[in-house]
């Protein structure tokens, strides 16, 4: 019989339970964190769980590894969801955002007319915004959440967040591009040229020509098409922003920190921690991914010592072995102290390291064996 | 100019740092440019934080003659800045920035953002103040469109000091001569998977020209895990307190499999790709600092010799 190890033994029982009571009351889930650190598998896991509880579950995923993409049949990017089948009460369903798409459908919705929507859907400055302008992707996963949740076809929906190194970009991606409408070069630039504005606009071709310089004049009158062809869009879109920066703050919706032990991503989930709570937003629990397990309860000083004495001997290797391990659990630990105290109450789960990537539902089922109460 | 890019997590700063200072240790000056922030690399060299303005993060001179590492942060605002500037537009350069208005040029031209720093990258190793240039690129995903951002803007816009500024750029990129590619990652599945993928879209896409891999986090072998601790303790003439033989022999279980499982991804990448690895140890003892960071440059610098004998029998 192996001896059992600290991060078996650190599972705390009640952080599981407190976990699989999100998923069976929440409606919503969001799995945020550092890049790196297992988000994408986690909100897969959760999900799983969800379905097992017998809800409906839906899991939103962004940019999975290719194959735990495979492992959902998520074969390419889908805007609807689709349903994986398995031995479980509820429904598991999973799509992989489509950060085009979902934003086309977006115009659509919006659009007063047909002509107006094809309108802005040709332009090129607006295929430029739906695909390259900073924060648009993690614009769209919260959009896509909230049509989901909307729609009312799923008990719950787990989100998986783009790796990104500001910590609140999707918090604050849906009201980007209603500032980025509203920006005052912007208004100005639509400006009809006549008489008390004139003086305002000469300022505006002042700019025009100054951006027109640097890249080029067919660039800048893309932009202005696609300002005119958007005209009377915007409270719509306003709308919707906040709308789904409601839900995110509401109590049907928890955020689910995920972590490894490593000194800078404990460093950046405690900055994206601090940052949620002055948002008024509870990280309801922290998961932590891949920590190294704990032989015995030793301290490593002693048997760096033992290692040193018996140099040059098998046991000389097999203590200092084993002080490598125990040296790196105690600074995990360490690490991670800070953070569990920042956001408590939530519970802490730990996620020993697993001996397989994870690419199939077994190896998802695995992890959730880690996460919730068997 | 290397260019040290990687997936997330895979410890790219740190190898950044390793790479600068191993270059130093052989005697050239070294800047590390910085285009994310916050990566924790004025740590490495127990230095405070630092931003646009260049700072020394470790002296050289002292009796091993090693050069000097400086680092930089490049923001695409002080980039833009300085470029208004240097075409003669001072006068509104503040303010575009103070306005957003860079956000939105950006996002009429994406890549704009990406230009501009790697301009000043190129203006900065034009003016060969340093033997070597050290890029901490962002995360793979960004760092592909980061330096495609050169070729989609010589598409997108055909005329004018962007085009001009993307042309020399590209130029840099594609110049083996002047500028290589290290990728780096840790032995295990997903991050080797992505490693390849990267690898052969900045080839096709871009036209870089990549040299090493580095293969970080990867666990030294120590003697004496496949021993029976019980006789190992014998053997040394030791006594093993209740419980210790199943510990020892549970941490060496653990550490033979996850070396079993790494050799494997490291010969699964030099199956998928043919370029020449460094490795990297995977540090046990502490939080990385200056000291590790040399112990890392050390590995690299044998490393390299390495290749090298390799690459030249005589």
């Amino acid at each position: 019989m192996s001896a059992r190890t600290r991060a078996d033994r650190a599972a705390d029982p009640e952080a599981r339970v407190a976990l699989a009571r999100l998923v069976a009351e929440q409606e919503v889930i969001v799995c945020t964190g550092s890049g790196g650190v297992g988000k994408t598998t986690t909100a897969a896991v959760i999900a799983l769980e969800g379905a097992r509880q017998g809800r409906r579950t839906c899991v939103v995923t962004i940019d999975p590894a290719k194959r735990l993409a495979d492992a959902l049949g998520l074969e390419s990017l889908s805007n609807t969801p689709s349903r994986i089948e398995g031995p479980w009460d509820g429904e598991l369903w999973a799509l992989m955002l489509d950060t085009k798409t979902t934003f086309d459908d977006l115009v659509l919705k919006n659009a007063e007319t047909p002509e107006q929507a094809e309108g802005i859907l040709a332009n090129r400055f607006y295929r430029n915004i739906s695909g390259a302008l900073s924060g648009t992707q993690e614009y769209m996963a919260m959009e896509k959440l909230y049509e989901l949740h909307d729609e009312r076809n799923f008990d719950l929906v787990v989100v998986d967040t783009p790796p990104t190194r500001n910590a609140l970009d999707f918090l604050e991606a849906p009201r980007r591009l209603t500032r980025f409408l509203d920006h005052r070069l912007y208004r100005v630039l639509m400006t009809p040229t006549r008489g008390i504005v004139k003086a305002v606009n000469l300022a505006a071709q002042a700019f025009l020509r100054t951006v027109s310089k640097v890249v080029g004049g067919d660039v800048v009158s893309d932009a202005i098409a696609f300002f005119t062809a958007f005209d009377g869009m915007e409270q719509g879109f306003r709308d919707r922003a906040e709308a789904t920066l409601e839900l995110l703050s509401d109590e049907v919706t928890a955020f689910v920190l995920v972590a490894a032990p490593r000194r800078e991503v404990v460093e950046e989930a405690s900055f994206f921690a601090a940052k949620l709570t002055e948002a008024g937003i509870p990280v309801r629990a922290l998961i932590v991914n891949r920590m190294h397990p704990k032989f015995g309860d030793g301290d490593p000083g002693a048997t760096v010592e033992r290692a040193r004495r018996f140099e040059g001997t098998d046991l000389g290797g097999l203590y200092a072995n084993l002080a490598d391990f125990q040296q790196v659990a105690a600074n995990e630990e360490n690490h991670l102290a800070g953070l569990a105290a920042k956001v408590a109450p939530a519970p802490v789960i730990r996620i020993p390291f697993l001996q397989t990537d994870v690419h199939d539902l077994d190896g998802l089922g695995e992890i959730g064996r880690h996460l919730f109460p068997q | 100019m290397v260019i040290v890019a990687g997936k997330g997590g895979v410890g790219k700063t740190t190898v950044s740092a390793a790479l600068a200072r191993a270059a130093a240790l052989a005697g050239l000056s070294t800047l590390i440019i910085e285009v994310e922030g916050k990566s924790g690399l004025a740590t490495l060299f127990g230095q405070p934080t630092f931003d646009y303005e260049q700072v020394t993060l470790s002296p050289g001179g002292g009796p091993d003659g090693a050069a000097d590492v400086s680092a930089r942060t490049l923001t695409p605002d002080d980039a833009l800045v300085e470029y208004l500037e240097d075409h003669g537009l001072s006068r509104i350069s503040r303010r575009l920035v103070s306005t957003g208005a860079v956000d939105m040029v950006a996002t009429a031209a994406p890549g704009i953002k990406d230009i501009l720093i790697l301009g000043k990258v190129k203006q900065i190793e034009q003016k060969r103040r340093f033997d070597l240039i050290v890029l901490d690129a962002p995360a793979s995903g960004h760092a592909i469109s980061f330096l495609r951002s050169a070729r989609g803007l010589l598409d997108a816009v055909r005329v004018g000091p962007i085009n001009a500024q993307a042309r020399d750029v590209l130029d840099l990129l594609t110049d083996a001569e002047r500028c290589q590619v290290v990728l780096v990652t840790l032995p295990e599945e997903t991050p080797v998977n992505e490693l390849v993928e990267t690898a052969y879209l900045l080839e096709d896409e871009v036209g870089v020209s990549l040299g090493p891999v580095v293969v970080n986090g990867t666990y030294a072998s120590l003697d004496g895990l496949d021993a029976d601790p019980a006789a190992a303790a014998e053997a040394a003439g030791a006594a093993l307190r209740k419980g210790e033989a199943q510990i020892l022999a549970d941490a060496a279980g653990f550490r033979r499999h996850r070396m079993a499982l790494q050799s494997e991804q490291i010969e699964r990448l030099a199956d998928l790709l043919p370029l020449p690895q460094l490795s990297l140890p995977y540090l046990f003892d502490s939080d990385l600092g200056p000291a590790e960071v040399d112990v890392l440059a050390h590995r690299l610098l044998d490393g390299i010799v390495g290749l090298t004998e390799l690459a030249s029998p005589t």
